[in-house]
């Protein structure tokens, strides 16, 4: 209501101006040149502004291709790296390290939020459903770099060391509030129709959440889970005092491992021509299978509205 | 065989609204018992209060004394085993669509742990016979899924998942509401039928589907039962002048 | 009043058919298939268990706290135990730091934001409208690190070569832009954290826009109002909370973001007034010197200046999903945001 008069009355005053501005005006004043042109004006910036926004992305991605494949060989997709100024090695204890703390962190993070979502969306339709719901959200917002001291205290310190594990535990937290709120989402999508359906046939409630309700909306959590992974796939700061990087390659999860985000920080940083290199070839395959999941979810999501899931 | 139901005194709450006043019912077994009344009178929640679907509303309260057989609904039971003894069909079909026709009327049998194979099988196509629609579906029963048949034919998949569980009583919420006549035809046939082994409570917004299949029927007024006979003696003779101005047409 | 002349509900005999085509007896065996009773162990476990992952997400939030706490004990609060001189100090380049950089990434990127946003919801053919709004997805899903490294070898030369000089010469009198033009330093982390924030300014203003109910568009248009003045009254005026909320949370973004800063800063503890001049933040100091630091005070310092930095993030977040909601109703903003 209050909008509407708000809006009523700026209107009016576009018309007494756009009535003054002309030296005969008639009932239904023309739109002076003036505010023709600032239209045309605005538009044209506004168009300025999305070049502007996508130059950088465009600038990025053509760079990475640009510096990133002529280095990907099969040495640098193999091999581990070689000692300090020397050229060659690869990233490759860094590519599978990378997706050995991921697992890690996918086997605790992905579980609970889920578990969190299904209790956001069918026990969570109150006030700790709220509390929680507001929490993951802030949660959301807090530097990685902080949950990566927060891992170093839980983790590293009583471990005395660095680990996969640390680094897992890191990334875990990370994933939880987001996995949480787009399992709710999802959940919230499926008709209450349905689960009443199952209510009605006797079926107990756990079996209705889990059996029915989940399996209607498993595209979409997948969805969700699969962004998330996304996310945290590219994080350096939480890694850098869990997992700390590893010049070998590492399978224990107790023990300091590599992470191609880690490397190509490191490599970014030294002085050798070489190293860099290296870490346009790593971004490239970091970038390749972040797309690569976000294009694979987009199209997955579309595919399911199509059949008419 | 289907039982009686018996209703006494009962109360229902949405949070502080009062949705239903002292109502008091005696459900024949083995009959068809429609519930009548206009638009927000009472008879959807009245008939969700039977098999306690009225409670998955956050904030509900019942009231009262509710006896399905020799259940006591509301004391002594718990409402998942109470449900299995009491199907329920929705206003709007709704078929689980994530599974396929065999999928959806061996849902009830399967995801309350029966597990004989053979056994469901049997049952599956019992159901979707009882229900009339086996020769529609038969050569496709594993390979299309629930939500790919057209309106009538989702209801009665509805109506053959519900009976897949071997219920006693048999609830239906407008079952034909969303349906075009042919369907409705078909599905009131069927519940001819199926009273013989079922007790049948229906609410219906169409009273000639009232007088079509029941042999009782009740009218709702604003939460209150007014009125509940044979459904002969509603139609053209009713006790209460509410009711006579109702199946009149003269309101609702 | 209605028609007296109602007739009544018409009551045929029943169809002769009825009734004759027999359907089949399904089975009502005196113990049907599903007796027994029913356990109501497994609901609760299951609603237990649920109800755990819930409070699990809290716990999350209770356990940061506590590390970053225990650190200091108490103490942190009080004033004993406390050198002044030396980290007091020693914290503000931090956070002037930090304040800089957010701010000129504010500066930069609340009016492209706006832009693309209102271009995106108002301005743009519908076909394109995928195309554009999933490039600037594409641009929240390059990790920091890629942004840092495209940064030190694109970005900062380019500013070494042709921005700084250029702007030393014609804005050099503000002071701002004074001093050698080393390429690293404020303006760049500014501008590379803008082009971080863009993508989720963008996506929460698009989406309060979206909100805007089409009558209040079309009120303004009926007046005779052009395009623009359209959507300035009578969108963007109406979303303004959400909006203000969008550009708090790209705020609390920026204030966190860690690598891409630390890579063209400069990393200088250093409080000077040009923006060519390279600095420090408290997320770089954190990345630079944690793993690094000796002795208990210095540890505690820098958890002290992480604990800063997660409270200042916390109430900039809250604040702005607050206002969020406040305009979308509860609607969770898009999970990958």
């Amino acid at each position: 209501m209050e909008r509407d008069a708000r809006t009523a009355r700026e209107g009016l005053g576009l018309i007494m101006a756009s009535a003054i501005s002309v030296p005969n005006p008639t009932i239904i004043p023309p739109i002076s040149w003036r505010r023709r042109t600032l239209d045309h004006v605005m538009t044209g910036v506004a168009i300025l502004t999305v070049v502007i926004v996508l130059a950088p992305l465009v600038a990025i991605f053509g760079y990475l291709c640009y510096k990133g494949i002529g280095s990907i060989n099969i040495a640098f997709l193999t091999q581990t790296p070689k000692p300090v100024g020397e050229v060659g090695g690869g990233m490759a204890n860094a590519i599978v390290g990378s997706a050995f703390i991921l697992a890690i962190a996918s086997l605790m993070g992905v579980p609970m939020g889920i578990g969190a979502g299904i209790f956001l969306s069918e026990y969570g339709r109150n006030r700790y459903g709220d509390a929680v719901r507001f929490v993951s959200d802030v949660l959301n917002g807090v530097p990685s770099i902080v949950i990566g001291i927060v891992a170093y205290g839980l983790v590293v310190i009583r471990q005395k060391h660095f680990s996969a594990l640390a680094g897992g535990v890191a990334l875990a937290i990370m994933m939880v509030p987001t996995i949480a709120r787009t399992t709710e989402q999802m959940l919230l999508l499926v008709p209450q129709a349905i689960r009443e359906a199952a209510y009605g046939l006797g079926v107990s409630r756990w079996r209705t959440t889990l059996s029915i309700t989940l399996r209607t909306a498993t595209s979409g959590v997948i969805t969700g889970v699969m962004l998330a992974f996304a996310r945290v796939a590219g994080e350096t700061a939480p890694l850098l005092f869990t997992a700390f990087g590893n010049q070998f390659w590492n399978l224990k999860p107790d023990q300091p491992t590599a992470a191609l985000s880690l490397q190509i920080y490191t490599y970014a940083l030294s002085p050798f021509d070489d190293w860099h290199r290296q870490a346009w070839a790593g971004s490239f395959v970091l970038i390749v299978l972040i797309v690569g999941a976000v294009a694979a979810v987009r199209y997955v999501v579309r595919r399911g509205r199509l059949a008419g899931a | 065989m289907g039982v009686g139901i018996t209703v006494e005194r009962l109360n229902a709450f949405y949070g502080k609204t009062q949705a239903l006043f002292d109502i008091n019912i005696n459900v024949l077994a083995n009959h068809a018992t429609a519930l009548i009344g206009p638009s927000g009178c009472g008879k959807s929640t009245f008939i969700r209060c039977l098999n306690r679907m009225h409670e998955t509303i956050p904030e509900s309260r019942v009231e009262g004394n509710v006896r399905i057989g020799e259940f006591n609904v509301y004391n002594g039971t718990s409402a998942t085993e109470l449900r299995r003894r009491v199907g329920m069909v929705f206003q709007k079909p709704n078929p689980f669509p994530t599974m396929s026709i065999y999928d959806n009327v061996a849902a009830g049998l399967k995801l309350n742990g029966f597990r004989n194979r053979k056994k469901v099988d049997e049952v599956v196509e019992k159901s979707l016979r009882s229900s009339a629609l086996f020769e529609e579906v038969k050569d496709s029963l594993h390979k299309k899924s629930g939500a790919s048949l057209s309106g009538g034919q989702q209801q009665r998949l509805c109506i053959a998942r519900a009976l897949a569980v071997q219920p006693e009583v048999l609830l239906m919420d407008e079952p034909c509401s969303a349906l075009d006549p042919i369907s409705t035809g078909k599905i009131e046939e069927l519940i001819f039928q199926l009273k013989e082994q079922y007790t049948i409570v229906i609410v219906t917004h169409n009273m000639q589907q009232a007088a079509r299949v029941a042999e009782f029927t009740g009218f709702f007024l604003l939460g209150k039962m007014i009125e509940f006979d044979k459904t002969e003696k509603v139609f053209t003779n009713p006790s209460d002048k509410r009711t006579e101005d109702y199946v009149t047409g003269r309101f609702g | 009043m209605a028609n007296q002349a109602l007739p009544r509900p018409r009551f045929e005999a029943p169809d002769p058919e009825r009734g004759t085509k027999a359907i089949p007896k399904l089975e009502t065996s005196a113990t049907p298939l599903l007796a027994g009773k029913v356990s109501e162990v497994p609901d609760a476990l299951f609603g237990g268990a649920m109800r755990l992952c819930g409070l699990a997400v809290v716990g999350i939030l209770a356990l940061i706290v506590f590390e970053l706490l225990h650190a200091f004990g108490w103490k942190f609060f009080g004033l004993q135990d406390w050198n002044p001189v030396e980290d007091q100090y020693g914290a503000l380049p931090f956070i002037y730091g930090t304040i800089v950089s957010s701010l000129l990434s504010l500066v930069i990127a609340v009016p492209l934001s706006i832009g693309v946003a209102v271009f995106i919801t108002e301005m743009c053919p519908v076909g394109l409208r995928g195309i554009l709004s999933f490039m600037t997805e594409l641009l929240a899903a390059i990790p920091s690190v890629v942004y840092g490294l495209w940064a030190i070898f694109v970005l900062v030369p380019l500013l070494r070569a042709y921005v700084q000089p250029f702007l030393a010469t014609t804005l050099g009198w503000t002071g701002l832009f004074s001093g050698p033009p080393y390429g690293i330093g404020m303006l760049a982390a500014g501008i590379i954290l803008a082009i971080m924030i863009i993508p989720i300014i963008s996506s929460i203003t698009r989406e309060v826009m979206t909100v805007v109910p089409q009558h209040q568009r079309e009120a303004v248009l009926a007046l005779g109002s052009t395009r623009w003045e359209m959507i300035r009254i009578g969108v963007l005026r109406n979303a303004r909370a959400g909006i203000v909320g969008g550009i708090i949370l790209g705020l609390g973004r920026a204030l966190g973001e860690t690598m891409a800063v630390t890579m063209v800063i400069g990393n200088r503890a250093e409080i000077a007034k040009s923006l060519f001049a390279p600095g420090y933040t408290m997320a770089s100091v954190l990345a630079n010197e944690f793993s690094e630091a000796t002795g208990d005070l210095y540890l505690s310092a820098l958890i002290e200046i992480g604990l800063a930095l997660f409270l200042v993030t916390i109430v900039v977040n809250a604040l702005a999903r607050l206002m969020v909601w406040s305009v979308t109703r509860g609607q969770p903003a898009r999970g990958s945001v």
